[in-house]
Parts: C-alpha cells; structure tokens; sequence
C-alpha cells in the first residue's frame, strides 16, 4: 500500500483526476480502496450486555490509509442509515493502540429510541453485519496515555469512569497489560468504575481476569452507587496529586472536578452532550437568515433550534468535534455549552452543536 | 440548501379579489391556492425521499465514472478515438447536467454524503463550483426572468428580451450566441466577472479582484488536465488526445448551451419588472412577492423539453425546467413524476405550460435570437405559438 499510497496521494494524480479526487474513482471499484478517506469493513459484531440499550463491541478492519490510534482517542463513524441519510458520530476506541492500517475495537451502547437502526449506535449493535462498510475518519482527542506503557515507572495511574465512559480508559488499559514486560502494567493502576447494575457491566469478564492476575493492576467495580469523594480518598488518599482520567456523564464529571479543585493531575472527557440542559433564562429570538425561520430562543444549542424548526442543517458529531456544522453567526452572542465561554463578535464561525444563544442571534443556516 | 425560497413566506397579499397585476389571470386568493397546491407536492416528495433517489445517483455517477475512464483509456486505442470522443463526451455531459448542477443544488444533500453534497461538490467544467453556484442558485433562481435581475436573460451578451431596449450592438446576436454556443463553458466561467456591468460602468473592474484567485485554479487545472497531462499520457498520440479532449468539450458546451436556452426563452416564455412581482406585503409594510407569485412567476418563465428518460437524464432533467424551478432542490429525477400534477394544476389555473420537442423548442429560440437581432418590438404578440403548446386558453 505505501507505494501505491504514494502515487494515489501524488500531485500528479490530484491533477488527472480534478475537481472530483482519486477516491472518488476508487470507491467505485473497491470500497477498501482509498488514497485519503478513511473507512472500514465490519469484521465482528459480539454483544457485551443486553435489555433496552444493549452494548456490542464492534470490530472494524480500516483502509490502508487509517493512521493507527492512541489509546483513548476516538473516531467518526459515519453510517447510512434507512432512508440513505448518512449520520456521523463519534466512538471511543475501545481496543489497545493500533498501528496504521490495524484493525480496531468500538464498543457502543445502543442510544435513542427503540427503532432499530434509527441512530447510528443502535445501527452499529443492532444492524451491523460481518462485510458492511463504515465511513470513518483518522483518530481524534487528546485524552490519551502519554507514557510509554514499555517503560515501568513509579507513575501512579488512576481511571475514574462512569457507564460508556469505560472505554477510553479500557483501551489505556488494555495498552498498558499489551505493551508492558510480561503482561503487566509495570506502574500502579487503580481502575474505578461505576455502571448501574451488574448486568449493564461492559467488559466484566475480562475485568475479573485483570483483577484476578499479578499485574499492578486494582479494578473496582462500582453498581448502583455513585461517585463520592469519600470513596476515592479512602482508596487513593493523595488522588488530587495522582494522574487521573476522568470519563463519564456530565453529572459525575462535575463531582469528579469539584473534589479534584483545580488539580493539573485531572483530564476530563464528556460523554453525550448532545441535549444540553439550558441553564437560566432563555431570552430574546433565534433568527436562521438563509431559510427566514425565526421562533424564541429556547436556551438549547442553535442545532436544536434549527432542527426544532424544520431545518436540516449539516451536522456531525454534535459534540463540538468534527467542525461540519460549522455556520457564520451574523450578530447575537453564544454561549459555548462545553465550556461556558460566550462570544459575541460579529460573522463569527461557530459550531452550532455546541452553541447557544444568549439573547437575539442571527445565524446564516 | 437552495436559497431560493425563503422570505417570501410570511408575504401576505395586498388585494384580496381584483387580479393582482396587469399580467396575471389569477386574483391573489387564487394564486395563493396555486401556491399552497404547489407547496404540497413539494412536502409530499420531501417526504418520500429515500433509498431510491439515493441508489439512482449513485449509478449516474457510477456511469459518468465509467464512461470517463473508458474514455481516457480509449484514446490509447487511435482507431478507437470517436469512441473515446463520444465516451469522455457523455461523460462531461452527465458530470456537468444530471450530477454537477444537480448535486449543486443541494437535491442530495440530505443524503449526507459528502461525495454527493453542495458545499463540497465541484464539476468537470471551467467554472468553479463555489462561484457558480451564487450566480445561478441565488440570482437566477430567485429572481427567474426578471428583467434587470436574472443576468441569464442573454448572459449579457445577447438580447433575448423585447423589453432589452436594442442597439446597434445586438446585430450581432446570432454570431454571439454561436460563439457562446461553442465557447459555453468559458461562458458560464467568465459569466460571473459580470462584464457587461463593468462596462456599463455599474460594477467596478476591482469588485471582480476576489473572484480571480478561485477562478484562475480552476482553469489552470481543467486545462492541465485535458489539454497537458492526459494527452502527454498517450506519448505520441499527444495531439490526437488533444483534439479528443477538445471536442469532447465542445460537444458537452453545444448539447449544455442548447438544453439551457431551451429552459427560459422559447417564444411564449414571459419575462417580469421588478415592479409586478411585488404583489404583497411583509409584515413591515414593505412590497414583497408572495409565495404563490413566485410560483406563478416560475411556471411563466420557464418552457420543458418533452422526449424519452434518456434524453431526460442527459438533459439533467431541465427538460423539466419547469419543475425544476418550482422545486430546485427536490433531486431530479422527481421531475417527470410530479410533471403531471404540476401540469392539471396549471390547466385548473388557467396558466399555460409551455412544453415540445427539443427540435421545436430550439427552433423557436433561434428564430428569437435572429428577430431579437433587429430593432422593434410588439412582435411578442404576432409570434407563432408553433413551439409550444397552450394547454389552457
């Protein structure tokens, strides 16, 4: 691939087949042949837990032209769903590290309604057969391990993760028992973790056998309770001084900050932050200039409103990520929900998934 | 997204019975009946768009492929070449019609795919995609054969109108439209340098500095591509790769030039002041033209090709201009089906659909282009009506 790769990715080859691209002539042959996209035939589907949102690890081979990941880093994948409207969201890698053209691991929870195939997670559970092509795109985020798993250090390791939020810190893990001298972590790791019940527990099996074996590795599994300082203290008395990773819903996450205070050991990642419940009032009025569609600003993100409205404005993600809702914001201030920043330059680009209105906007959509 | 229909919607209409300009048959209780009948189709395809549109695109664009490579490869083969010709001709003619303006219309965008979406779709031809996609979804189909609005009313070369006061200038028109015929792709790239403007003196030469950067790439690299590097690739057979590409490209601009000025200037077509679309008014106060007129305004200014589903296809469906331009961003291949609705509609209405063979229909413009050449009008009411068919009196 590298030599064909660099010919299909060569000026010259641009050249011969503009405006169009290589990979449009390529995906006409073989849809695993690709100089620059990115996508993936499904090799497995094996499912993790059942009742209303199932859990199912996804194993994908990606094109040659897929980079590898780090563990904890995350990727679009992007389905046709019924109806032949592709949708894009991201995963989490759940396997260890892979190098370019490796397969990897998504584990997915079934989101949404019950109607099969009808979001893009419910698709990848339920749907998905052996030989289905996914769209993808190269690995994404920075809540990563940044040690070399080869070299033991007396670096303290801790994961804190609530429900889906298992998966960065799986493949961390999972990178760390791979990579390390003789099957260990060569490091201390405490793994908290904490799922509704026993039965919504992804990856139990293979937890008990990290827990059972001589490998510096301490599992606890949490079911049915929440996350309390208290409970960490007594487990790990000096966490805030202790590299953490943190991922999980919001509400535990903001418990998570509060008793780390503002300790560089702490990074966070957020899980579903698609409906943002608005905070305060909401005032004034959303106007969508291209479309002349104008309702009251209901606090929610200008992607929510726009959709609210009829329109069918291009998104991806819809957690700030992969930019392709990205809209002209012509007057108005907004609030970004992720960070709580606000912002009020005029014909200003902003990702309309992850921002609200403050008052009257104006938005080009 | 087509940009075409939006403000109009809460337009509410001045008069209530009395017919709403000199032009129209219709009172404005009427026309907004028209109006709502023609939003309905539009919601009830919207609704239905699914999987089929999808796979029919997406074999198009798997036939345009084919034909292009086969076409290229082709010309290795000299005995081969009007082979090769005809294949990289369809070609250029699919990529540009039925996917190309199609595509840029936003019809697929719902797919989601962004193989097949507005915003990242660019055509086998000279003009950028991102530039021409201003002109003609925002200008031209907002402001449909309004005088002094829709630059497509002769391109800014030709008079194609009685109401385009004449000059010695136009004498020319048949030439002009012969080498615009031959040269239409060059056309539609330099058509938004809206030169006439310049000279006009109503747009300044620096207005058009921005548009060159983009313009200029996309030239560059439609000539390497068809006039260096492909022929290079056949060695020997360099000029006669040349001349293959060449006439492929002149094939694509005499069949795109012919089906385009089929869609709004056959004899019978009507053209607007910007004073008559202004039927209603906005809830300032403001004249604006109501939903219904605009419709109205779409069936009037715009004349179908009849013909067989291949030669819709080729045509990109603007055999279907009509439907087209009341329903730009449906995807095409929706057009013959709602075609018979459209079409009682307006027999119910009283409107007249103006639809014929491509030979007829193009007949009828050139015999316009030649009248419209001299001075004098008034000849818009002595005009045969042979090229199209009234369907109600």
């Amino acid at each position: 691939m590298s030599i064909a790769g660099t010919i299909l990715r060569s000026r010259a080859v641009a050249a011969l087949t503009s405006p169009h691209g290589v990979d449009r002539y390529l995906e006409q042959i073989n849809p695993m042949w690709a100089a620059t996209e990115v996508r993936a035939r499904v090799l497995d589907v094996r499912r993790e837990t059942g009742g209303e949102h199932p859990v199912a690890t996804i194993t994908l081979q990606p094109t040659g032209t897929w980079r590898g990941h780090r563990a904890g880093q995350y990727v679009q994948v992007g389905v046709d769903l019924p109806g032949s409207r592709r949708t894009t969201r991201c995963f989490t890698i759940s396997s260890a590290a892979s190098l370019p053209g490796e397969s990897i691991q998504l584990t997915v929870r079934a989101q949404g309604e019950k109607r099969p195939g009808q979001s893009v997670s419910r698709w990848l559970v339920e749907r998905a057969q052996v030989g289905d092509i996914v769209h993808l795109s190269q690995a994404e985020g920075d809540f990563v391990l940044e040690e070399s798993p080869a070299t033991p250090t007396n670096n303290h390791l801790l994961f804190l993760t609530g429900g889906s939020g298992i998966t960065p810190a799986m493949s961390i893990l999972r990178t760390l028992l791979r990579d390390g001298y003789d099957g260990r972590a060569g490091r201390r790791v405490t793994f908290l973790h904490f799922a509704r019940s026993a039965e919504d527990q992804i990856f139990a099996t293979e937890l008990a056998e990290i827990a059972a074996a001589d490998n510096d590795v301490d599992v606890v599994l949490r079911h049915g309770s929440v996350f309390s300082e208290f409970e960490l203290r007594r487990l790990v008395p000096s966490y805030a001084a202790t590299d953490t990773w943190a991922c999980g819903p919001a509400p535990m996450l903001d418990l998570v900050r509060e008793a780390y205070a503002d300790s560089p050991s702490l990074r966070t990642e957020l899980f579903n932050v698609a409906s943002v419940v608005p905070s305060g009032a909401a005032e004034g009025d959303v106007a969508f200039a291209r479309s002349g569609k104008q309702a009251a600003n209901t606090g929610t993100t200008l992607l929510e409103q726009a959709e609210a409205l009829g329109l069918r404005p291009t998104s991806g993600c819809r957690m700030g990520i992969c930019f392709s809702c990205t809209a002209t914001k012509s007057s108005g201030t907004v609030r970004n929900v992720l960070t709580g920043e606000e912002s009020s330059l005029p014909d200003e680009e902003v990702r309309v998934c992850v921002s609200a209105p403050v008052g009257d906007c104006v938005v080009d959509l | 997204m087509s940009t075409t229909q939006n403000t109009r919607a809460t337009a509410t209409s001045s008069a209530t019975t009395d017919p709403v300009s000199g032009k129209v048959p219709l009172t404005a209780e009427q026309l907004q009946a028209f109006g709502e009948e023609m939003d309905a189709i539009r919601q009830a395809v919207l609704a239905d768009l699914g999987e089929a549109d999808a796979a029919y695109i997406r074999k198009v664009v798997k036939y345009q492929r084919g034909l292009e490579v086969a076409g290229r490869a082709l010309f290795y083969v000299p005995p081969a070449w009007p082979l090769a010709v005809a294949a990289l001709s369809l070609s250029k003619i699919l990529d540009n019609m039925e996917i190309g303006h199609n595509v840029m219309h936003g019809q697929y965008d719902w797919m989601g795919d962004p193989g097949l979406n507005s915003r990242m779709f660019d055509w086998d031809t000279a003009c950028p995609g991102e530039q021409w996609k201003y002109s003609h979804n925002y200008i031209h189909h907002t402001f449909t054969n309004i005088l002094g609005k829709d630059r497509d009313i002769g391109y800014g070369i030709l008079r194609m109108d009685e109401d385009q006061p004449w000059r010695p200038y136009y004498l020319g028109n048949p030439a002009y439209a012969f080498a615009l015929m031959m040269l239409f792709e060059w056309g539609v790239a330099l058509h938004d340098l809206e030169v006439e403007n310049i000279v006009a003196g109503k747009r300044k030469l620096a207005d058009n500095k921005p548009l060159y950067p983009r313009l200029l790439r996309k030239i560059r690299r439609q000539a390497l591509k068809d006039y260096v590097l492909f022929p290079a690739l056949t060695g020997p057979l360099f000029p006669l790769t040349f001349a293959g590409n060449a006439v492929a490209n002149v094939v694509r601009n005499i069949w795109a030039f012919n089906i385009i000025f089929c869609g709004h200037f056959p004899a019978g077509v009507e053209t607007f002041s910007e004073e008559e679309c202004l039927d209603g008014v906005d809830d300032k106060g403001e004249p604006v033209e109501t939903r219904g007129h605009w419709y109205y305004r779409q069936v009037l200014g715009s004349a179908n090709i009849s013909g067989g589903p291949l030669f819709h296809i080729m045509s990109g469906n603007l055999s279907h201009q009509i439907e087209h331009h009341l329903f730009p961003d449906l995807p095409a291949r929706r057009y013959p089906e709602v075609a018979q609705q459209v079409q009682e509609i307006c027999e119910r209405y009283g409107l007249s659909y103006n639809t014929g063979p491509l030979h007829k229909q193009v007949g009828s413009v050139f015999k316009k282009i030649c009248r419209l050449a001299l001075p004098g009008r008034g000849a818009k009411a002595a005009e045969p009506v042979a090229a199209q068919e009234r369907i109600a009196a």
